[in-house]
């Protein structure tokens, strides 16, 4: 079944979030996390650190090169993502609508490569 | 060749030509196989027919033809390449879809064209190259792009379609109204880019609006209990009619100046009938809802008979469904009839469309009405500025030079 990456976008401007904010953002994924397991969809799953903890390497070169931050300048960058299988796109689409609603944020939808 | 078998090989192919497709991509599941085979088996008709004569059911004998085609194809391709993927796919055992009900092959490729998914533009040329069969050299020339753009155009999402795993379905009763809807847009946009464009002189342009309105009708007759369809359909008829009238001289006709003894009666009277299906139907939206304008419009014999309050009243409806500055500007030239162009202008003057040129133009002639020349004049400059079409330059350039002349 074809699998796709559900990117969740973060605008690093945006103000953070208070604590009361947060709570039912944090409940909302746990609900939909566990919908997605409990459909059989459930790939993998996971939120990331801000870009304050990236670090690119580059051994494309003779001498690796380790530099701090993250590959591109970008306006937004990836907060989180998850992994599921979908028959289609229309089905993945489904699924990104809900985790967009539950997460509030938006939801790039990309199909893996298909071996 | 005799010229009544040509006519009748162009004629089979664009009405043949989604069925075919639209059965392989089905079956085979792959728009590159659907469509080379379909071309193949056309060739196969070309090289065939005119010595043997037109099977009793050409459509059956192209269908049967691509099939063996992409068989074939796909055969020596597995052998070649083992791809294990595409040749099981050749004993797919899914049953043909039952023709004449929503689960139509071309209403799903169709659907499939018209995915949200896909850019707006895309969708409208995917829709002309597989429903329409019409060529990239023909779409480019209707869109005014090179053939290589519009040729990437197309390419790339056929691409999405297929690494995305854009279905080939109708969407389920949910999803159904939404996604008619992207449709319903997508065959009225092609059916815009024909009729405003159009000079009349340009014929690939004007079968645009001809190419929308047979989409219209293959929609009704796959989906007869959407009224909206049947809505867009009699919409697209009703203007359709006014085209002889509406360019003379290259210049633009405002609807209130045109010969309407040259209005196409036919269109008109096929255009009301529709118009009143929908009222018996009774489940008001936006397209059925132009189209009533457009049949009060279409009903009066003169200009001068035209029943403003109807037509002021039916755009109130229109804004509750569609509240768009277009319907409100649109709204306030009923009203300019109906309470005179003061009331008129206080309404156009407090929506926000400085960039449209139609706003610009109603303003000029509500100005114009009311006899303050000069404001009247910057508002046709502006309009003229704002819009790219000759015969509408042409039309605002003229009504200026009559200003300057009072």
């Amino acid at each position: 079944m074809p699998q796709y990456l559900l990117s969740v976008a973060i605008d690093p401007t945006d103000a953070v979030p208070s604590p009361e904010e947060i709570q039912p953002i944090f409940e909302a994924v746990d609900a939909f996390n566990d919908k997605v397991r409990e459909s059989g969809k459930w790939v993998f799953a996971g939120g990331l650190e801000g870009i304050d903890a990236a670090t690119t390497v580059d051994a494309t070169g003779t001498e690796p090169v380790v530099t701090d931050g993250p590959f591109a300048e970008a306006k937004e960058y990836l907060g989180g993502f998850w992994i599921i299988e979908a028959a289609d796109l229309d089905e993945a689409l489904v699924w990104a609508k809900e985790g967009s609603a539950a997460c509030q944020g938006r939801v790039e939808v990309r199909p893996f490569q298909s071996a | 060749m005799t010229q009544d078998l040509e006519a009748e090989l162009t004629r089979i192919h664009r009405e043949e030509y989604a069925v075919v497709v639209a059965s392989l991509v089905r079956r085979f599941g792959d728009i590159d196989v659907a469509e080379d085979a379909a071309s193949e088996a056309l060739v196969a008709a070309l090289e065939h027919w005119p010595t043997s004569g037109i099977p009793p059911n050409p459509g059956g004998w192209l269908t049967t033809t691509a099939t063996r085609k992409a068989i074939d194809r796909i055969r020596r391709e597995s052998n070649r390449d083992t791809k294990h993927q595409q040749a099981a796919m050749i004993i797919d055992p899914t049953p043909p879809a039952d023709p004449g009900v929503v689960d139509d092959d071309r209403l799903r490729l169709l659907f499939t064209c018209c995915h949200p998914a896909l850019s707006p533009e895309a969708r409208v040329a995917l829709t002309l190259k597989l429903i329409g069969g019409l060529t990239v050299e023909e779409i480019a020339a209707a869109f005014l792009v090179p053939d290589t753009t519009m040729a990437q155009r197309i390419t790339r999402a056929k691409r999405k379609i297929s690494d995305a795993h854009i279905p080939y379905r109708v969407p389920q009763a949910a999803d159904l109204p939404a996604r008619l809807g992207g449709v319903l847009a997508v065959v009225y946009l092609i059916f815009n880019e024909g009729y405003l464009s159009s000079s009349g002189a340009d014929s690939i342009r004007d079968d645009l609006c001809l190419e929308a309105i047979r989409l219209a009708r293959l929609l009704r007759a796959l989906i007869p209990t959407e009224p909206e369809i049947t809505g867009l359909l009699a919409l697209m008829l009703l203007t359709e009619a006014r085209r002889p009238a509406r360019v003379a001289g290259g210049e633009l006709v405002t609807l209130g100046e045109q010969d309407r003894g040259r209005w196409d009666r036919d269109l008109i009277e096929e255009g009301h009938a529709l118009v009143r299906d929908c009222l018996a139907i009774n489940r008001p939206g936006h397209y059925q809802l132009l189209a009533a304008i457009n049949a009060v419009h279409t009903d009066a014999p003169a200009a001068a008979d035209t029943d403003w309050g109807q037509i002021a009243a039916l755009y109130d409806q229109l804004y509750v469904v569609s509240p768009t500055p277009v319907v409100a500007l649109n709204r306030a030239v009923a009203v300019a009839e109906l309470d005179g162009p003061v009331v008129a202008l206080a309404a156009v003057d407090r929506l926000e469309l400085s960039s449209y040129h139609a706003w610009h133009a109603t303003r000029a002639d509500l100005l114009r009405r009311l006899g303050r020349s000069s404001e009247a004049a910057a508002a046709y400059d502006a309009a003229i500025s704002a819009t790219d079409n000759p015969a509408e330059r042409a039309y605002l350039t003229r009504r200026r030079g009559q200003l300057s002349a009072d």
